[in-house]
């Protein structure tokens, strides 16, 4: 990727988020490294949180009061501005507690499309029928389509991957076939950085009449992302890894398909009209959002795209390519440092795995958190994936557009102390 | 250095060169734990005299292990065996249970040489909540197959 985009201050983005002020282990300066687990957050959207919690705080879509009225209008264009922010129509997004419960949503409803009325019957699964996934997933876009079948006896394929860490597309025409009723996938891998190509995969999916589910967590954060073009039926990603508040994620999918789809969790709200033998359902996406919602939450995550997109996802885009780059290079210049994924550039994003000959990823993290520099260590929720790469754990290093080369540096450095101080350099 | 306080040389001794370490026949039962937040993994086997499991006088006559995990885990495994073999199964209980309430105690906890052994180099780890799990693997794995041998008495 070349970009002509205006490198970012960083000194004036640090500013924003206090707690990168802070020390940490006896005055070390905080480098962290870990906003692909969660992000921080600038005092923008904890600010706008406040400021809706002390002025307007009520029950969304309920209440003959002006604060209800206030909240709901809030809350309404925290979505409006989400769904721009990715290419969408807000009734197209849905807000769910996070990614996680947004793969649910869809899992759930497409078991209990069994037994809704006909405009549900393209969701059903059954025996015979195929969900295929990834072998790079997180186990977020995993688990549920495990359990969907087992809960319908549909079969459940997947996508191998290559000793690169890509996606191996080569039987993409044998895996996805006309029993194929859902394709889901990761955009970018939390582990390997892979971006997957979506395009192909879509493609693939439209042809045999699949419907794609897209994990963005990873992607919508750090990306460019216009789920319209991608041409994918749902997506889901999480606020609180996009600089926005934990509680609410979101679910995207495509008006025709929301329309259709049966609900998962019932109660308040959801409802269109309620009599004591059963009820009919609103439409989306108030139809999957039972229960008063999550609202600051829903206001801070509009905050952050709000933050997101001033700064400017291209920009942000390019500085994490840069920080790659930088750290890509110096860790393969590490000998006894191997990383787990792609290690060129080319589809990749922000996330560098890697293992450190005779230091067990454990003791490389901890050795990290003593100089401040805060890592995730582990699996990384893709224990699949690592048993796929034959690695049984991982150091996971991942940028985001307060970090700089100076974090770099002190990734590298700490890197080679735990080479140092467990004797293999 | 924090670091030193944590990885004492005794543990990175039993890293290193850790002691016990394969599986060994003959044994009573055999428990496999693993850590699901990093994937460590342990198979411990136990061997008890006559295989009396139920009788918490009966010694435990061998422990043997194999894994895959940090150094606080495979340390603190090693260090395990040298703690129990030879004891009785209550006494390696008495050790398991100062073991924990060391491991818990938040760096609060003065650990007894006369009970713990080398296990009172795990002092420093107490202090990092994260790395309890890892140094209690190995423990749990040992608990778990002396009750499996237990098990495996009463259906004889």
């Amino acid at each position: 990727m070349t970009s002509t985009a205006t490198p970012l201050d960083i000194v004036t983005i640090k500013a924003d988020f206090p707690i990168l002020a802070r020390t940490v282990r006896d005055g070390k300066r905080l480098v962290y490294l870990d906003s692909g687990a969660t992000a921080q957050r600038p005092t923008q959207v904890l600010d706008a949180e406040r400021a809706f919690l002390e002025t307007s705080n009520a029950a969304v879509h309920r209440g003959a009061h002006q604060l209800a009225e206030e909240a709901t209008d809030a809350y309404e264009s925290a979505r409006a501005r989400v769904a721009r922010f990715v290419g969408a129509r807000p009734e197209e997004v849905v807000f769910t507690k996070n990614a996680t419960e947004g793969l649910n949503l869809v899992a759930y409803a497409m078991s209990n499309a069994a037994t809704s009325g006909p405009e549900a019957e393209r969701f059903r699964v059954g025996p015979g029928d195929e969900i295929v996934v990834t072998e790079m997933e997180h186990h977020a876009n995993l688990v549920p389509w495990q359990q969907l079948c087992q809960r319908t006896g549909a079969t459940l394929r997947w996508f191998g991957v290559t000793d690169e860490g890509r996606l191996d597309l080569a039987d993409l025409d044998e895996l996805v076939t006309e029993r194929t009723r859902v394709v889901a996938f990761t955009h970018q891998s939390n582990v390997l950085g892979t971006v997957n190509p979506v395009a192909a995969l879509v493609e693939r999916a439209r042809q045999v009449g699949a419907l794609t589910v897209v994990d963005a967590c990873q992607s919508v954060p750090h990306l460019p992302v216009d789920l319209d073009q991608l041409g994918v039926d749902f997506a889901v990603f999480s606020g609180h890894k996009m600089l926005g508040p934990s509680g609410v994620g979101v679910l995207y999918g495509r008006s025709e398909l929301l329309e259709a789809l049966p609900p998962f969790v019932t109660g308040g709200s959801m409802i269109e009209m309620v009599r004591m033998e059963s009820s009919t359902f609103a439409p989306p996406p108030q139809r999957f959002e039972a229960g008063v919602p999550m609202t600051s939450q829903a206001v801070g995550l509009g905050a952050a795209v709000d933050y997101l997109s001033v700064v400017g996802m291209e920009r942000i885009a390019a500085h994490e390519h840069l920080l790659t780059e930088a750290a890509l290079s110096a860790l393969s210049e590490i000998p006894g440092v191997t990383v787990v994924g792609p290690t060129t550039m080319v589809d990749r994003g922000g996330a560098v795995s890697f293992t450190v000959d005779g230091v067990h990823p454990h003791d490389a993290g901890q050795v990290l958190d003593s100089v401040g520099v805060a890592v995730r260590v582990g699996h990384h929720c893709a224990w699949p994936l690592h048993r796929r790469m034959a690695v049984p754990a991982t150091v996971r290093a991942t940028f985001y557009l307060y970090n700089d080369l100076d974090d770099v540096t002190a990734l590298v450095e700490g890197v080679r102390e735990a080479q140092r101080f467990f004797g293999t350099a | 250095m924090q670091l030193d306080q944590m990885y004492q040389e005794i543990i990175l001794d039993h890293y290193k060169n850790p002691h016990g370490r394969g599986l060994r026949e003959p044994f009573d039962a055999e428990s496999h734990q693993i850590n699901p937040v990093c994937g460590d993994e342990v198979s411990l086997r136990v061997n008890l005299d006559g295989a009396h499991g139920t009788d918490p006088s009966a010694t435990v006559v061998d422990v043997s292990y194999d894994g895959q995990g940090c150094s606080i885990s495979q340390a603190a495994t090693s260090v395990l065996t040298d703690l129990v073999i030879g004891r009785t199964v209550q006494e390696a209980f008495d050790v398991h249970a100062a073991f924990v309430e060391l491991m818990q105690g938040r760096g609060q906890v003065e650990p007894d040489e006369d009970v713990l052994g080398d296990g009172i180099a795990f002092a420093g780890v107490a202090k990092y909540p994260a790395r309890v799990k890892c140094a209690l693997l190995g423990w749990m794995a040992f608990k778990d197959a002396v009750s499996r041998s237990t098990g495996k008495e009463e259906t004889r």
